[in-house]
Parts: structure tokens; sequence; C-alpha cells
């Protein structure tokens, strides 16, 4: 279980003053939870994100990760503690192999099946990737995937995912969403904690947390919840790009 | 065998050549100056030269899967050790060439070695050649690398060149020359690392000569502590070729990185480029690491290891 009390996080202004992005934060997210975080561009909810994988430090308030206060401990302490984060933007390096790079998530040497499972998951070929560096040479939603993949391969009792969707196409979207799914339904009791605008993936939400100006301003179910956000509610005719592409990829070989 | 091999000589085989005791086929073992053992081959053969200190490398014209190693190794301090090798490689051929030199120096005089290799790639011929320059020992005596690589390579050969140093070389000058007629094709990769108060220079001049001709030139290098580096690649293109010169830098401590990549053409139809940058490990491979688990140390070792892997 992650509790956030009082979680308040400032950084300086260049008048001299200070901006308050997370301000005052409570918020409880429980064991074998799906919260999905959502709300307007500048609500701080990466901000929100880093300072529970420990990226950023907050100015005041607690971080407490299964009955332990992990306010001041270091990105690599939350990580062995059980903390995973998929970056919005993730890192590029030269010259380390896809494989390597899901090894290291894994912490131990994966078998090929492991492999192809992972990036099958982001509808990735494992034949064509596995042995391709994580450099610039790879696409935004390629190294997207790769990223979200290795988060798989982790395996952390608290998964945090900032903006997944972001940089991926629609159809590796529809297979993404079908991962999250999954993930939910096996209900191991793990949590998942997504920073996401995408009503699919809200709709997989057990809760939905509302973030504006640093506050949580409402939570709810999807039920509760979706009324308020403004999407189309389903099934009302309208824009075909606005439904879900029937273009699926659910069954990409694994041997290809 | 006959052959006297200290477990010192044995770690800078395995360190520079991958070798463990006497290889198969052809070879040539140098120690501190003096031949320890040489064997040729059906295909290969290996004699002394008349004029120079060294050797020469004679690869019959078709041969094809064979490997040369060509180790050299110094123990004794003091030991100032030149050699002049050359390679005439015959056409048709495929093979592999293993040079490479350790120095093992526990004393406070300088050791150097300097390999001046010669290499002539035969028409259609394709050529893989692995250098590998390792240093190690206590002392404080300067371990010193000066190697010289001439490349010549006629019409259809394709040659890939590995150039490896990797740490415990104090001062090491690197002169590569290589002159490519047509459809030849040369890959040349340079894999540096510098630590302490070691000094790297890395000259290179890369001639397309002929119609056709390309050349990459990969150079990846860490310079950490106060160590020094200056790569200086020149490619002229004197024909309708391509070339590509990409030096790659990572930077720590007080180390200081000058790369000049330098593009000169003399055709209309030679399309050269160069890209170079130097800068220290991005923050966020760092962070990405330690969220998956590693310590810092963990992560910087990582993300050089698979940089110059």
């Amino acid at each position: 279980m992650l509790e956030l009390r009082n979680l308040t996080f400032e950084v300086p202004t260049p008048e001299g003053g200070t901006k308050r992005i997370i301000d005052e934060l409570s918020l409880t997210i429980p064991d074998d939870r799906f919260t999905v975080i959502t709300g307007p561009n500048g609500g701080g909810k990466s901000t929100l994100a880093k300072l529970i994988m420990g990226v950023e430090k907050p100015t005041s308030g607690q971080i407490i990760f299964n009955g332990h206060d992990i306010t001041d401990q270091s990105i690599t302490e939350r990580a062995q503690a059980g903390i995973g984060y998929g970056f919005q933007q993730p890192a590029r390096f030269k010259g380390m192999k896809v494989k390597k790079l899901l090894d290291i998530a894994a912490g131990k040497k994966l078998p090929m099946l492991a492999c192809n499972e992972y990036l099958a998951k982001v509808g990735l070929c494992s034949a064509s990737y596995l042995t391709r560096e994580v450099d610039k040479s790879l696409s935004g939603g390629e190294v997207k995937r790769i990223e979200i993949a290795t988060i798989l391969a982790r395996d952390p009792a608290l998964a945090i995912y900032d903006e997944p969707e972001a940089g991926i196409d629609l159809w590796s979207f529809d297979r993404l969403t079908e991962t999250f799914r999954d993930i939910h339904e096996a209900r191991d009791g793990r949590s998942i904690v997504i920073i996401s605008h995408q009503e699919r993936i809200i709709q997989l939400a057990d809760e939905i947390v509302l973030l504006r100006d640093g506050k949580v301003q409402a939570t709810g179910t999807p039920a509760e919840m979706l009324p308020t956000l403004g999407f189309v509610a389903k099934g009302i005719p309208g824009c075909q790009l606005s439904t879900p592409t029937e273009l699926h990829l659910t069954e990409i070989p694994t041997t290809c | 065998m006959a052959v006297d091999l200290s477990p010192i000589d044995e770690n800078l085989l395995a360190e520079i050549a991958n070798i463990h005791g006497m290889p198969n086929g052809a070879f040539n073992i140098r120690r501190d100056g003096q031949l320890v053992e040489r064997h040729s081959s059906a295909n290969i053969e290996i004699s002394t030269k008349t004029d120079n200190p060294g050797i020469d490398i004679t690869i019959k014209p078709g041969t094809k899967g064979e490997t040369v190693f060509i180790p050299v190794i110094v123990t004794q301090a003091g030991l100032k050790d030149v050699v002049y090798n050359s390679f005439y490689i015959g056409e048709d051929c495929d093979i592999t060439i293993v040079a490479g030199c350790g120095i093992h120096n526990d004393s406070h005089a300088a050791s150097e070695h300097d390999g001046i290799h010669s290499f002539f790639c035969g028409k259609n011929s394709r050529v893989r050649y692995v250098e590998k320059h390792y240093g190690e020992g206590e002392g404080t005596g300067e371990r010193i690398l000066n190697p010289v690589t001439n490349v010549e390579m006629e019409e259809g050969s394709s040659c890939e060149m590995e150039l490896i140093q990797l740490r415990g070389v104090s001062s090491t000058v690197r002169d590569t020359n290589a002159v490519l007629h047509e459809d030849a094709k040369l890959v040349l990769t340079e894999k540096l690392l510098t630590h302490d108060d070691q000094t790297a220079t890395s000259n290179m001049k890369i001639e397309l000569v002929g119609k056709g001709s390309s050349v990459q030139v990969i150079s990846r290098s860490v310079a950490q502590d106060n160590s020094v580096q200056i790569f200086n690649p020149l490619v002229i293109g004197e024909a309708e070729c391509r070339g590509h010169v990409q030096c790659d830098a990572i930077i720590m401590g007080k180390a200081k990185v000058t790369a000049i990549p330098g593009i000169e053409a003399a055709s209309e139809d030679a399309v050269l480029v160069h890209e170079a940058a130097i800068g220290k490990i991005a923050g966020d491979q760092i962070v990405k690491l330690m969220t998956l688990g590693l310590t810092e140390e963990e992560a910087e070792e990582e993300i050089l290891e698979d940089f110059l892997g």
C-alpha cells in the first residue's frame, strides 16, 4: 500500500519566489488496485509519479510504502522495495541491446521465451528487436513500447506508468490496452498506477484520481467519474476516429 | 611444446587476443622483442623480414575461413620494441587477423611497443582485423603504445578493422592511413578508454580514390579522471564515394577530449558526412537504470560497458 501524506513540492521561480507544483496532497493507493491519475496538463501528474519513484524529492510531506517511510530513500532503494516507473520520455542507450535492458529490468538473464512474451505484450516482434540497440535508430513509439516492456519484465509490486499511450500508434495502443486489462484481471496483489488521458485506459480503472493544480480534486470509480470528465459516452455515433480501431494486433506471433 | 609462458604472459595473451596457450592455425607470438613461437599454415606463410625487425604474413589467394594470430607482449621494463608487420592478402580471401599488444610493467622505467602494420588487401578479399591494446602492472613506469596502421585496398575488397584500447596504456599516438580503390569498403571502429593521467591521440587519413569506395569511421571513447584524448580523423573523397565519420565521446571527471573530424571532397560525386559529440553520461540514462534497481555506480558502469561494448 502506498500512502502520500501532505505531500508538497515546490520549485523556484525566475523571480526568486517559489511555485507549488504539488500542494499538500494526501492519497492512498491500496494493494491490488488499478488507479488512473488524470487531469489537465500542468496539474502535477508526472511530478507526483516522480516523487513516488524518488526522481524528485518533496519539499515537505511523507511517502509511506508498505508501512515504511521511504521519503528519504534513493531511487535504487525504492526500486528494490518494489516500485517501478515507466517514463513518459524514455532514455536511449548507445550500445545497449533491448535484450540487455530487459535482463537488467528483470534482475536476471531472461530466457528468450520470456523476452518474446514481454515484447509481444507491447506489440513488438522480439526477433526484430532483441538484438537492436536502444538508441536513436528506434522510433519514439518503439522506445516507448520497450520502456513499457521493461516494467513488465521487472514486475514490481507497484508499477507507475507515465502516459504510456503517448507516442504510440493506434494499433499498438489497442494491444497495450489489452495488456493493461490482462494485468488488471490477473489480480495478483500488485498495484498499477497509470497517468493517462485516454478514455479506454480510464475505463479499466478501479479508481480514478483527478489531479488539478497539484491537488486531488476528485476521486471515484469510472461510473462516477467518467460523466464529469467530459468524454463522449461509448456507443453514441460520432467521429469514427474517436472509437478504437478494428485493426487488432493482439495475436502477434512471437516466433516471427 | 618447449615454449615457456609465464602466468603473466598467459594473462596478457588472453586479454589481447583471447587465446589460451598456443592457438591453432597460423600464429606468431612475440615477447620482449623476441620471437616466442611461430606457426605457418598451408595457406598462410609467416616469415621474418630481412630489412627491418618484423614479419611478412602472406596469405594465398582464395584462402577462406582462416584466422591468423600475431600478438605481442612486453613484460620487460625499459624496453622499446619497434616492429614492422606486413600482410599480403591475396585475391578472393576471407580471413580474420587478430593482433594486439599487452604490456605488463611493474617497474619505474617505461616500456614501449610501436607496431607498424601494413595491409595489402587483394581484389575482392574480405578481411576482419581486431587489434586490442592493454596495459597492466603496479609500477609508475609508463606503458606506451604507438601503433601505425597502413591499409591499401584493391578493387572490391572489404575490411572491417576494430582497434581497441581499454585501460592501462599511459600514452598512445595512433596513426591509421588507408587508400581505397574502386568499390573497396572499409569500416573502421575505434574504442578507447583512458583514465588517470593517460593521453591518447588518434590520427586517421582515409583516401577514397576509387569510384564506389566507401568508409565508415566509428569512434567511441571514454575519458576519465585527468586523461586527455585527441581524435583527428580525415576522410578525403577523390571520386564518386561515400564517407561517414562518427565520433562519440563520454567525458568524466577532469578529462579533456578534442574531436576534430575532417572531411575533404575533391569530386562533386563524393558524399562525405561527419558528426561528433562529446558529453557526460546522460542523467536520464542513470536514473532509468536506478529505477530498475541498480545503484548510481552500477548504472554508470553498465552504461560505459555498453557504450564501448
